[in-house]
């Protein structure tokens, strides 16, 4: 367990305020009405099924998901009119393997930004890649095809490319997904690290339970935010199955929140009565000094993806 | 075997195809890599109706043809943009349209048929001197260009999606490549033909990846396969007398056979090291 609360904020104003954001793409609105602020000092966790949005709160920040309402302030200014210091890391999954581009080329491109009239990278750009890859395990890999690494090496690659653009927060689109349970550690632990060293840190995720034990904050979503606080404020049965319409028990093992999942059995009726109807949590006043869960979740309790 | 080289429109033709093989070997690169190897196809054909658009017009025929193909370009990129429509039907439709408009022109004005013919099929014989400048010109600033915008068109190329929040002006970069590509196409067109452009552009960065998995060398390996291509081509044209295109084509199609056979070897003699424990 890395930490349970977060450490002081040093700062007082938000990095990022996302305010009443209603987002998507061509047309379609993924998420409705969010808001939300990023501390300097937060590492946190979106926490949702699939097609909930997350990706699309992270893409509203760096400016790639269609704004409809709302906006996201970045030290106080539009993302809209400025371009913030942000290190995006993607899902894996849109990554191109084949690409010809060793781990440095792409660690490389992090500093696009740093001299933007200089047609190739500057010497210092690269010592500064260097020190990334060193620091992040790769300084053996640097001149690999970026399909030669393994899981946690490549998740690794772009977590260097988002750190060689020097930036105040790192997004990170599902980081731990499809990597064994022991990478999976190191990613967190590295991003604690990082968290502690200054940089924000924001990342969606479907493991719950690394989630409880790694992260001081957790959102939940599904469209717009169901809540918002420290794990154990916001892994609740209620906010669950809010979030992902099922039941999902919840208990504690050595001062840590786990949450496990109800067996299905086949050819048995769902509880109550199927998967889905409405769902009302809390009553308006959260569950915690540092958490909150929105009074009003009366969910649509989505069919299962 | 020097015998055409006391031809100087040989002379011409062999360096004219030497430029635009290693030009189109170029351009390729970003061509294949952003999986759009039907782009060249599309965009010659595109091409080819605004060249017929400039000779009824009586406009110079590379500004034409240019400024029709970057439009082309454009529209194809801002098309596909549209969740409903893919890049490759973006191509077909907006390029077959402008290929369709020529047709239909020249049908109306049987007397230059004849002439885009060259157009359709390569004609190494009809490059002149300003054919040979225009070829130059185009390759000195896609080079240029190239070089210039190094590391926001491989940023772009990678990872479209992302580029944008790191800075990189992902639709200025995609406008300046839609031009440079516009140019590449129209001054390819006399040596080539519009039948063959596409494969000019496509299988010399086909052949140079199986050699290598560096961008950077392979920016290097294609342009050169391209013009060994265009070279070759064009000397073999002269003795066995087939269209230019289709020789550069040829030439190049066999380029990609023998890496095709290398990097079969290269792959199995990887896997028995592999299976004996030895790597």
């Amino acid at each position: 367990m890395l930490h349970t609360t977060p450490h002081p904020d040093l700062h007082e104003s938000p990095l990022v305020q996302i305010r009443g954001l209603a987002s998507g793409y061509h047309g379609t609105r993924v998420i409705e009405d969010v808001s939300l602020d990023i501390m300097r000092n937060d590492f946190a966790a979106l926490l949702g099924p699939s097609g909930s949005g997350k990706t699309t709160v992270l893409r509203a920040i760096v400016g790639a998901a269609d704004v409809y309402a709302g906006d996201v302030l970045f030290n106080g200014e539009s993302v809209r009119k400025s371009r913030p210091r942000i290190g995006y890391v993607p899902q894996l999954e849109a990554i191109d393997w084949n690409f010809p581009v060793t781990v440095e080329q792409v660690v490389l491109m992090g500093a696009t930004r740093n001299a933007p009239l200089f047609p190739w990278f500057r010497r210092k750009d690269r010592l500064r890649a260097g020190l990334v890859l060193e620091r992040l395990g790769l300084d053996g890999l640097a001149n690999r095809q970026i399909r030669e690494l393994s899981g946690g090496q490549q998740q690794r690659v772009f977590l260097g490319r988002a750190l060689v653009s020097e930036p105040e927060i790192l997004l990170l689109d599902e980081p731990t997904a499809g990597v064994d349970i022991k990478t999976r550690d190191n990613v967190l632990h590295l991003l604690d690290e990082l968290n502690h060293q200054g940089i924000a840190i924001l990342m969606s995720t479907h493991e719950i339970n690394a989630v409880a034990a790694h992260l001081p904050r957790v959102i939940c979503m599904n469209g717009r935010i169901l809540a918002d606080g420290t794990p154990r404020d916001v892994l609740t049965p209620e906010v669950l199955k809010a979030t992902y319409g099922a039941e999902m028990p919840v208990t504690e093992y050595r001062g840590m929140t786990l949450v496990a999942e109800t067996p299905h059995r086949f050819g048995a009726a769902a509880p109550n009565g199927g998967n889905s109807g409405n769902v009302h949590v809390g009553n308006g006043h959260g569950h915690g000094e540092n958490g909150h869960v929105h009074e009003d979740i009366v969910a649509e309790v989505p069919a299962d993806d | 075997m020097t015998e055409p080289f006391e031809f100087e429109f040989f002379v011409r033709g062999l360096i004219a195809a030497t430029m635009v093989g290693g030009l189109a070997g170029m351009m390729g690169v970003y061509i294949v890599l952003r999986r759009m190897s039907y782009i060249g196809h599309g965009l010659s054909h595109a091409i080819f109706g605004g060249a017929v658009v400039s000779f009824i017009m009586s406009i110079n025929f590379y500004v034409g043809a240019s400024i029709w193909g970057f439009l082309s370009a454009v529209l194809i990129q801002w098309t596909s943009r549209r969740r409903s429509i893919s890049s490759d039907a973006a191509i077909g439709i907006i390029t077959t349209a402008s290929f369709a408009l020529g047709i239909a022109l020249i049908s109306r004005t049987q007397t230059f048929t004849r002439s885009f013919e060259a157009a359709l099929f390569g004609n190494i014989l009809g490059v002149t001197g300003p054919d040979l400048l225009a070829i130059a010109l185009v390759t000195g600033a896609v080079l240029i260009a190239v070089i210039i915008g190094y590391k926001y068109l491989l940023f772009a190329t990678f990872d479209t999606e992302v580029a944008a929040s790191y800075g990189v002006p992902v639709r200025w970069v995609d406008t300046a490549f839609a031009l440079v590509l516009a140019g590449t196409v129209v001054v390819s067109m006399q040596v080539l033909g519009v039948t063959m452009i596409a494969a000019a552009l496509v299988v010399p960065p086909i052949v140079a990846r199986q050699f290598t998995g560096s961008f950077t060398r392979m920016m290097v390996l294609s342009p050169l396969i391209g013009a060994s291509a265009g070279a070759i081509g064009i000397y073999l044209s002269w003795f066995i007398d087939v269209s230019s295109g289709a020789s550069v084509v040829l030439v190049a199609s066999g380029f990609f056979l023998v890496s095709i056979v290398y990097a079969s070897a290269r792959d199995r003699l990887l896997a028995a090291r592999g299976r004996a424990g030895t790597v």
